[in-house]
């Protein structure tokens, strides 16, 4: 429910749209903070960004990339049977999990790269929690010949296993990080310290809409033709715009994709869902940092971290790796505060009945970031009219998760 | 900023010497409050002109595995900001001619919170501030706010810091500017001595400041070397290093942490003035 403070600042906003300003903020999240090495090159990823946007050969290139090599648009996916079950809204599905390497995070990568092979980068670095992005970025190194390092949390490595293999059989070399928990932020941390090193040469194909700007815009940018289509899609099925958007959260990227081009249509309700892990009560054992976290400033940016009192990132859980991460994108924060988006959370627990719940039904089964979605999916719908229309982003499949799954079903694979 | 401050004396001082600053660097902390206070209040005494004190972060994103490990050991025994301020303020009783620079990252700053952090760190008689991941076009954030209650606000300026660029980073720099010598994380490959010479002349070109060296000086003879072109020289991962390499076999300080750390600032300071 947005309180009454939040409808002022509501009422007063022309468009959610328009943000970052020319600092990088969207309100009081966002900005630079980096070091000063870096803040060249993050200066010439904006210009290098802005020029890309305005030369439609670089767009005709992404836009043949995504037809020919990731196979969009993704359908949308009317789920009859849960639609059926839950009795409420129409449930439909945006099947960004068909796309080429398994999730939404291709979408990112192959417009990151075209830009880095604009800006003469010859090295390509990014992190990884749960993998699917590491093995975006791999795919797309190896497709224009660039040489790739990944750095993924040894822990994550662990509980990853095929997408390691998928990385190396791609040509990545993969390097583990021990530092911290060894999970997706401690990665950070490590291709941050990759960069610095390496700045001549290198570009850093971050993977979720966070980071100094320009990151989290172009990251959103690249994303939002998940939205788009899906405005087209279901204009198409149903001849007007969706009730409900549904998206997971961890860094955001796949949420912020299908809510941006919605933003400024007032009678679509958003809903993005954070890891609650064990709960939301259990000390460091969930990864929402906006329903549990504060602000602060992490990996170049202000947004709502898990943290301690004295400015100490918490390591945070979640069974999901992909959103494992005590941060979020600046916009979300901002979203949050100004009360357009309302950001819910499932636990470990709510995300794999969900899981087994939408196998069962649909035959399809997700990973288990977006069964953090469709966890909330199953609470919503009932409470909608059967005329009324959910649109869930399901950016990602189970594949990888099957140890994880088994693990904790207790099912021997 | 008008008025002179501690470490504008003290390198006006060592101008008239004739001699490069020794600039030290050790984690607030590290291995454990007591040690740490030892080391800090030594430091002086061991021939450190200036001291850096580290504010232990839990993701010093630009530091190498040395400053990373002294944070955790820090953060494991139970170090806070205002530990680190209390610190300073006890050693301010004992010594009011040794600047103090507290060097870390924004966090732990910006929810102490920050305006609150700079009153804090002006009573406990902090002279200036390293913050890391704050460049100038966050001024207005710290830089600004501290310049107004009397602290320097140290910049970093690296290798990648071109013409076009460095204006920026001198604007609203006082007390020093601090030269990273490589493109990468503390306590990397040493520097090259031409190049680094040859890159503080060209920032003295634009600055009237004493510019300061460091990342990757870890003996005696690099920092000689180093102090031939420069107005101060940092050391900090070779001192982090050497309180590791003291601990016990659980983690903890022994009877050779505070001296192995001073007799290595005690050779380095011998080597600044041979």
């Amino acid at each position: 429910m947005a309180t009454t403070s939040q409808k002022t600042a509501e009422s007063k906003i022309n468009s959610y749209r328009t943000g970052p300003d020319e600092k990088g903020f969207f309100g009081l999240f966002g900005g630079r903070f980096v070091a000063e090495t870096l803040m060249p090159l993050i200066l010439d990823l904006e210009q290098a960004y802005q020029d890309a946007n305005a030369d439609p050969e670089f767009h005709a290139a992404l836009s043949y990339l995504h037809t020919h090599y990731s196979g969009r648009p993704s359908p949308l996916y009317l789920a009859e049977r849960m639609t059926e079950a839950l009795g409420g809204a129409k449930i439909y599905f945006k099947r960004d999990e068909l796309n080429h390497t398994g999730s939404h995070k291709i979408n990112n990568c192959l417009g990151q790269i075209l830009l880095a092979r604009r800006m003469g980068k010859t090295r390509i670095i990014a992190e990884t929690g749960a993998g699917q992005h590491g093995v975006a970025v791999a795919t797309v190194c190896a497709k224009f010949d660039m040489p790739c390092e990944i750095y993924m949390g040894a822990t994550d490595i662990e509980r990853q296993a095929p997408n390691v293999a998928r990385m190396k059989l791609l040509g990545a070399s993969l390097n583990p990080v021990t530092s911290g928990a060894g999970t997706l932020k401690d990665a950070m941390n490590e291709a941050l310290r990759d960069w610095v090193t390496n700045v001549h040469d290198t570009y850093y194909i971050i993977g979720t809409a966070a980071g100094p700007h320009p990151y989290p815009m172009l990251v959103r940018d690249f994303q939002s033709i998940i939205g788009r289509e899906v405005r087209e899609q279901i204009m198409a099925a149903e001849g007007r715009l969706p009730d409900a958007l549904v998206a997971c959260i961890g860094g955001g990227s796949n949420a912020i994709g299908l809510f941006h081009p919605f933003l400024d249509d007032k009678d679509v309700a958003i809903y993005g869902v954070e890891a609650a892990g064990h709960g939301l009560d259990v000390e460091n054992g969930h990864a929402a940092s906006m329903n549990g976290g504060t602000p602060g400033v992490l990996h170049g940016n202000r947004t709502y971290l898990l943290q301690n009192g004295d400015g100490q990132i918490l390591e945070g859980h979640s069974i999901s790796a992909g959103l494992d991460y005590p941060g979020v994108g600046p916009e979300h924060s901002w979203l949050k505060d100004i009360g357009r988006v309302t950001y819910v959370s499932a636990t470990d627990k709510d995300a794999l009945d969900a899981l087994q719940f939408c196998t069962k039904m649909e035959g399809i089964i997700p990973a288990l970031e977006p069964a953090h979605a469709l966890s909330y999916v199953r609470k919503l719908a009932p409470k909608m009219a059967r005329d009324q229309i959910i649109v869930m982003n399901l950016c990602g499949r189970g594949d990888k998760d099957l140890f994880t799954v088994a693990k904790a079903l207790g099912m021997k694979i | 900023m008008k008025q002179e401050t501690r470490i504008d004396r003290r390198f006006r001082a060592l101008k008239a010497e004739g001699r490069a600053a020794l600039v030290t660097f050790v984690t607030a902390g590290d291995p454990d409050l007591e040690t740490s206070r030892q080391i800090l209040f030594g430091l002086p005494g061991a021939g450190a002109d200036i001291i850096e004190l580290g504010m232990p972060f839990s993701d010093p994103m630009a530091d190498g595995p040395a400053i990373q490990a002294s944070s955790l050991r820090a953060l494991q025994a139970g170090h806070d900001m205002h530990k680190t301020l209390a610190m300073v303020a006890e050693f301010r009783q004992r010594d009011t001619d040794t600047p103090i620079v507290l060097m870390g990252y924004y966090n732990p700053i910006y929810v102490y919170p920050g305006k609150k952090f700079l009153d804090d760190a002006v009573k406990a008689g902090v002279d200036g501030l390293i913050v890391v991941d704050l460049p100038p076009e966050a001024d207005d954030e710290l830089c600004l706010p501290a310049m107004e209650r009397g602290l320097n606000f140290i910049r970093l300026a690296t290798p990648t810091t071109d013409a076009k660029r460095l204006p920026a980073v001198l604007s609203n720099t006082s007390g020093f500017v601090y030269y990273v010598s490589i493109t990468g994380i503390t306590g990397s490959a040493a520097p090259d001595v031409n190049s680094v010479q040859k890159q503080v002349a060209r920032i003295r070109q634009s600055t009237k400041l004493p510019v300061a060296v460091g990342f990757g000086v870890r003996t005696a003879t690099q920092a000689r070397e180093i102090a031939a072109g420069a107005d101060g020289v940092v050391v900090g991962s070779a001192l982090v290093t050497a309180i590791k390499d003291s601990l016990g076999p659980k983690g903890d300080a022994t009877g050779k942490t505070v001296s192995g750390v001073l007799d290595l600032v005690k050779s380095l300071a011998v080597a600044l003035r041979s």
